[in-house]
């Protein structure tokens, strides 16, 4: 990207906001596209309001193969060329903004809401609606002809799920196109981390998705310290990746104990279901919530372990680790499901590049990505986990894959424990420097998740915007129902396992 | 065949005794809060500190914890370094009215059974279904853990169903988006009545942290009439399976 205008910066600092290039749409446009095409992808892409009634547009691309973060923003009024067409990456992003501020994308081949709200610009609106939209009334894709069919499924869904709609275009069994309409779990809860950071806004962050309070609040962390210049202590940075990767296990465990049971295979089911639990519980250790609520904060943690705890979670990963791994190896040592789990929800690699895919599922197409070492923070950058991949783009691969992360978490895990160095677990965290832009990026269990901090002249939050993996990730599960038994979605849907509300935030 | 059965043997049975044993929870838990007024000190530091507005002072300077609101992160405890609130390790949090929820000094009553007719509809055989309004899918994690090995849901004749037409009630979690609000009720009323409604977690109870949300209702309080709450941010998978015995009145 040699003689590019982005503002190139590194992660874990911040930007002058400043120093973001303002560009003409064309140029912004032609930059992104160049990027993309180059190999970097879309971390982030936003609207926020600007002088006149118009709107900035602000774009984070994300260079795995550098380390680098680089970003460019354009200013729009009511319609811009859209990305989508020649860089599908940008498609949910371009719809998001779509909804959020009335600017049409022109040329967005799928251009529908995401979330189902009000448009944040008064008097601005993508579609034109007079009143405020219900959930789920949209435009939906529809197949015509002798022996198609819709099956539609939701918001209610028959297990213990997060609400969400999906409709299949089917001929017979073979579904030939799915349909996902979310934002059921719609809180707006951006908008009200303006103004912060308060007493509010880790406890926000801790249920943007609940299954994921550790991935998101160290996100938000890590950019509230580069934003404040706090230089967190080493203990702290150890305590935090414990528990990014504790969360990681329980819900890999729980996931493949889920994938199991959707097939039937009840013995890895009950037992990962059990282990999963063992593992939310070594959370509960660190800082009495098994969610890890409470335990991540800026400046560092606000709970350390005493020597007689760290022996408790050696000896828990023990047993956790045997069982897991006899739990795992019955589902490859059976025929019926590894039936089950090959060939079925396949994606190809280069769909997945296409896409923008994160996390297992981007992994399990065989793409080398993973924020922990891309864009290594805290203890990362001094202990690296090898990055787990397998080629085969479908089910067995993303369990498979997870499998390989359990394994290699427990040894993160062992390793750190054993060397665990004293020292303090909290720095005192000042005040943000004003005008400046930050962005922290964390590996999720679903994957990268994306914190962008923009603070204003009193150094308050501006405006915050997160990306869920989920966000990425929504499409690739469509792509992977096409051509499949509708029969298998349940299988499908739960080898990606995406959040709802981390989506709908 | 030989290799699954070798795995079962070594896997153990897990089930854990509740309740006729005590539940095994983590040193650090934070359950049932006890307020001493004499040693709040700052009572403002307190409210301040309380990121949900669970607390309040009443008209003689006493505080008022509302244990439907709060999300147990403890921030008041760390304000009240005297030791006048401090989260305590009972687990046992449910209540069967909303203003039972709400603590003072004098400490609280612990929730009554459902009502004898109740009781004997659904004392031996519960089944529910769950709605998710809104929540962040840690209420649902942790109910949804109810039916792992683990506690064993169905030994108490609880089960959860898929369709609410099978249902003798429902159990929330969320604030009530106002994206699923139609939904809710329609599943609501497609329970057949007598039917009962759970609401699990700050957020069903009271709308926690999205409470003054303009996206969300404030939880299920002018949706459904409530027959059990259950407190937590989110409730611990025992404190849920107290909530449910209890209003059954299958443990007193």
């Amino acid at each position: 990207m040699s003689g590019s205008p982005l503002l190139m910066f590194e992660h874990g600092g911040l930007a002058e906001l400043g120093r973001v290039p303002e560009l003409a749409v064309a140029e912004f446009r032609a930059h992104v596209l160049d990027a993309v095409s180059g190999g970097a992808r879309i971390a982030t892409f936003f609207g926020r309001p600007a002088p006149g009634g118009a709107v900035r547009l602000l774009i984070v691309l994300s260079e795995e193969y550098t380390g680098i973060l680089s970003a460019a923003a354009t200013t729009v009024y009511d319609s811009y060329t859209a990305l989508t067409p020649e860089c599908p990456q940008a498609h949910w992003f371009e719809r998001e903004i779509a909804e959020q501020w009335g600017v049409v994308p022109r040329g967005h081949p799928w251009l529908k809401p995401i979330r189902f709200h009000p448009s944040y610009r008064d008097g601005k609106d993508a579609w034109h609606r007079a009143e405020a939209p219900a959930a789920g009334d949209a435009d939906f894709f529809r197949m015509e002809g002798e022996e198609i069919h819709e099956v539609a499924v939701g918001p209610v869904h028959a297990g213990i799920i997060e609400p969400g709609h999906f409709r299949f275009q089917c001929h017979g069994e073979r579904v030939f196109h799915l349909e996902i309409a979310l934002g059921y779990q719609h809180r707006g809860i951006e908008r009200r981390l303006r103004g912060g950071p308060n007493a509010r806004t880790l406890p926000y962050m801790e249920t943007l998705a609940g299954d994921t309070s550790i991935g998101h609040a160290l996100a938000c962390c890590e950019a509230l310290e580069a934003l404040a210049g706090t230089r967190v202590p080493t203990r702290a940075h150890v305590l935090r990746g414990a528990a990014l990767e504790l969360e990681r296990l329980a819900n890999h465990v729980g996931d493949l104990g889920a994938l199991a049971a959707d097939i039937g295979f009840l013995p890895t089911a009950s037992y990962c279901g059990r282990i999963r639990g063992d593992l939310l519980n070594m959370t509960a250790v660190l800082c009495g919530n098994r969610f890890g609520r409470g335990l991540v904060r800026p400046g560092g943690t606000a709970f350390d372990l005493a020597e007689e705890h760290v022996r408790d979670l050696q000896r828990r990963l023990r047993a956790a680790e045997q069982d897991t791994t006899g739990a795992a190896e019955l589902l490859w040592q059976s025929s019926s499901v590894m039936g089950r789990f090959e060939d079925t929800g396949a994606i190809t690699a280069e769909t997945a590049q296409a896409l923008g895919l994160v996390g297992p599922a981007a992994r399990a197409c065989g793409i080398e990505r993973d924020v922990r070492r891309d864009f290594p923070s805290g203890i990362f950058r001094y202990a690296q986990i090898p990055v787990a991949t397998f080629g085969s783009g479908d089910v067995f691969a993303r369990a498979f894959v997870r499998a390989l992360e359990i394994q290699r978490s427990i040894a993160f895990l062992k390793a750190q424990l054993d060397t665990l160095s004293p020292g303090p677990v909290l720095a005192p965290f000042g005040a943000c420097a004003p005008n400046a832009l930050a962005v922290a990026l964390v590996e999720g269990w679903r994957g990268e998740i994306c914190h962008t901090c923009l603070t204003g002249e009193d150094g308050r939050i501006d405006h915050y915007k997160v990306v869920d993996p989920s966000f990425h990730n929504w499409m690739g599960l469509a792509m992977a129902l096409r051509g499949q038994q509708i029969s298998d979605f349940p299988l499908c849907n739960k080898s990606f396992n995406l959040s709802y509300c981390g989506h709908d935030l | 065949m030989w290799k699954i059965l070798l795995e079962r043997f070594r896997q153990k049975h897990r089930t854990v005794g509740y309740p006729r044993r005590a539940p095994v929870l983590p040193e650090r838990f934070r359950g049932l809060p006890a307020i001493d007024d004499a040693k709040v000190g700052d009572a403002r530091a307190a409210i301040e500190a309380c990121p949900v507005e669970a607390l309040a002072t009443d008209a003689a300077g006493r505080l008022r914890l509302d244990l439907g609101r709060c999300i147990f992160c403890g921030q008041c405890e760390r304000a009240c370094p005297e030791g006048g609130i401090v989260f305590g390790r009972d687990h046992r949090l449910c209540a069967r009215t909303r203003d039972e929820l709400v603590i003072t000094a004098a400490g609280r009553t612990r929730a009554q059974t459902l009502d004898a007719a109740a009781r004997r509809l659904f004392g031996r055989s519960l089944k529910l279904r769950q709605v998710s309004a809104g929540g962040c899918n840690a209420c649902e994690a942790d109910t949804n853990v109810l039916t792992t090995v683990v506690f064993d849901l169905s030994r108490f004749g609880i089960r959860f169903t898929a369709s609410p037409r099978h249902a003798d009630g429902l159990l929330v979690t969320g604030p009530v988006t106002l994206n699923m609000e139609a939904a809710l009720r329609k599943t609501y009323e497609a329970v057949p009545a007598p039917k009962i409604v759970i609401a699990v977690g700050a957020c069903a109870i009271s709308g926690g942290l999205f409470a003054d949300h303009e996206e969300t209702r404030a939880g299920l309080a002018d949706i459904l009439p409530v027959d059990v709450f259950i407190p937590g941010c989110p409730p611990h998978p025992v404190t849920i399976l107290d909530g449910l015995l209890r209003a059954l009145g299958r443990i007193e």
